[in-house]
């Protein structure tokens, strides 16, 4: 009864029940993590060998499945030319993914603030989003040649639609009491958008911008599929016409690689600026 | 009853009126969610809002604060229109979520209502104490850099309500705002705000669910009565005050509580 008749008003022992429950939590993370990396870690490893051993067993020829150890060889004896091939498909990526989400979290804005907007271009966002990709790019390739342009545009593409459904719903995830809130603090509409509505948002940005990290690379291989000379997908391309199977595993081994590299700077992105979700 | 009421302080005239509702009625299409209130709230009064679901307890907070228009008669707040008010930062309002900005601080939390509004005319008041003192009288003392899931439902209400002391308003209006805490916290809060009206004089209209929690906190309970929504009745607590938590468990207490039961009970 003390607790009650004090008029001080920390609630007792939080803070210290509090720490203790952290230690443990910081035990369990930390071995979480460890086994979150060994176990795969082993399969990866385990399945490597298996691969090796199974090519090496059954004689495949080279042609057909190269052996680990001689796409491992490949991958640093062509690397000048994988590197090469990588910084365009880079770029393309990078750029087409800034371009895309970019124009995704303008319109987003716009929907949000205009339904009549919304109600005028959403069934437009639909439909582009149902012609695949493989299809229009052909076309845009025709139309604005086989350069850097192509690719952003076909990358864009294929970055804009998760994210613009994303946006619209993280802008309009907002308690309907914070804007009671801020109704009550007369706040203007760009008061709310900027202090109130964009940051909510961010969650549902970053699960868009993580799938964008990813397909921005399809998109880029696929542009350079059907019309280019330099790039991953012209070198697996050229590989596979050639037979170069080696080779071939090596450039899928860089796509993946740089899939993982904008993969990885997006949720290190998302660590940084979204403190607040775990 | 209310009339009465209002005539009551019309007439004696000595304690300036913080929130006057004549006649206000609030309808919602062809639902009528308040009907012909008419009451007068003391300044520096601590009043508690009782009465069954659906008898406009929120909507009443709502008028009182600007959020929904009143179909007819009048609300004033210190003389002024509700929107008078919420500009000049009459009132402030604690919510039953805590409604915190996730990604704001502690606080950050606090500041906010001193980064908006300017554009439409707020001046923001000057208060006589900081944020940081603010987050200190709540007890919260350093926990201001904290993240809202870093803290407990109970420390986040306890920066909503600093929060809401942040432009020193005269007129406090609470939804509920302990409804969802664990007893011992409710109680502890309770207490802090108690001490808080009595440290800064301010008004507060209080909205509960709980019949204990009217009593303790109230110097007047209002308890409405639904469908639609109106007064019932107003029933002084005349329990001393500083009120403690074994107030509760005695004789007088249990007689109001019993009281307010049955009144609920024929609402």
């Amino acid at each position: 009864m003390t607790m009650v008749e004090k008029a001080d008003l920390a609630e007792p022992n939080e803070s210290e029940l509090a720490a203790k429950i952290d230690a443990e939590q910081v035990r369990m993370e930390r071995r979480r993590k460890i086994e979150a990396f060994l176990i795969p870690m082993t399969t990866v490893v385990s399945l490597l060998l298996i691969w090796q051993f199974g090519v090496r067993y059954f004689e495949v020829p080279m042609y057909i499945a190269p052996a680990p150890s001689d796409v491992g060889a490949a991958l640093i004896k062509q690397f000048p030319l994988l590197l090469t091939n990588f910084w365009p498909t880079f770029y393309e990526s990078v750029l087409g993914f800034f371009v895309g989400n970019l124009a995704a979290v303008c319109i987003a804005v716009a929907f949000v603030h205009n339904k009549t907007v919304q109600k005028a271009f959403f069934p437009i966002a639909v439909f582009i989003n149902t012609i695949p990709i493989l299809a229009v790019a052909p076309i845009l390739i025709l139309i604005l040649g086989p350069g850097l342009s192509a690719k952003i545009v076909i990358v864009s593409l294929i970055c804009f639609f998760p994210t613009l459904v994303n946006m619209v719903r993280g802008l309009q995830a907002v308690s309907p009491q914070a804007l009671e809130l801020a109704r009550i603090l007369s706040a203007t509409k760009s008061e709310i958008f900027w202090k109130i509505r964009l940051p909510s948002s961010l969650p549902f940005l970053f699960s868009a911008l993580k799938i964008a990290a990813t397909t921005s690379v399809i998109g880029a291989i696929v542009g350079e599929w059907v019309g280019a000379d330099v790039g991953l997908g012209a070198l697996i391309l050229d590989s596979s016409f050639n037979f170069r199977a080696a080779l071939l595993y090596a450039t899928v081994f860089m796509s993946s690689g740089l899939s993982v590299i904008l993969f990885a700077s997006v949720t290190i992105a998302e660590r940084l600026i979204v403190r607040w979700h775990t | 009853m209310s009339v009465n009421e209002t005539a009551q302080t019309q007439a004696t005239g000595f304690s300036p009126v913080a929130a006057s509702l004549k006649n206000a009625s609030v309808r919602f299409g062809s639902f009528t969610a308040i009907d012909n209130l008419s009451l007068d709230i003391e300044e520096g009064a601590f009043y508690t809002i009782l009465g069954p679901s659906g008898c406009g307890k929120s909507t009443m907070l709502r008028l009182v604060s600007d959020l929904i228009p009143a179909a007819s008669g009048d609300v004033r707040i210190f003389g002024k229109t509700t929107e008078e008010a919420r500009i000049a930062r009459e009132f402030a309002f604690v919510f039953q979520d805590s409604t915190l900005l996730p990604w704001r601080t502690a606080l950050a939390n606090v500041e906010l209502p001193l980064e908006m509004g300017r554009k439409r005319g707020v001046k923001i008041p000057l208060s006589d104490k900081s944020p940081m003192e603010l987050l200190e009288l709540v007890g919260l003392k350093g926990r201001e850099n904290a993240l809202p899931h870093e803290l407990s439902g109970g420390m986040r209400q306890r920066v909503a309500i600093a929060r809401a002391l942040v432009c020193k308003p005269k007129l406090l209006l609470m939804d509920e705002p302990f409804g969802a805490l664990d007893e011992m916290t409710r109680d502890h809060l309770n207490l802090q705000l108690l001490q808080i009206w009595k440290e800064t004089g301010v008004t507060i209209l209080f909205v509960t669910h709980s019949i204990p929690e009217a009593v303790f906190l109230g110097q007047k309970v209002l308890m409405l009565q639904a469908h639609p929504g109106r007064l019932k009745e107003i029933v002084d607590i005349d329990l001393p005050h500083p009120r403690q938590i074994k107030l509760r468990d005695t004789a007088p207490f249990t007689r109001y509580t019993a009281h307010l039961r049955e009144l609920l009970e024929t609402c």
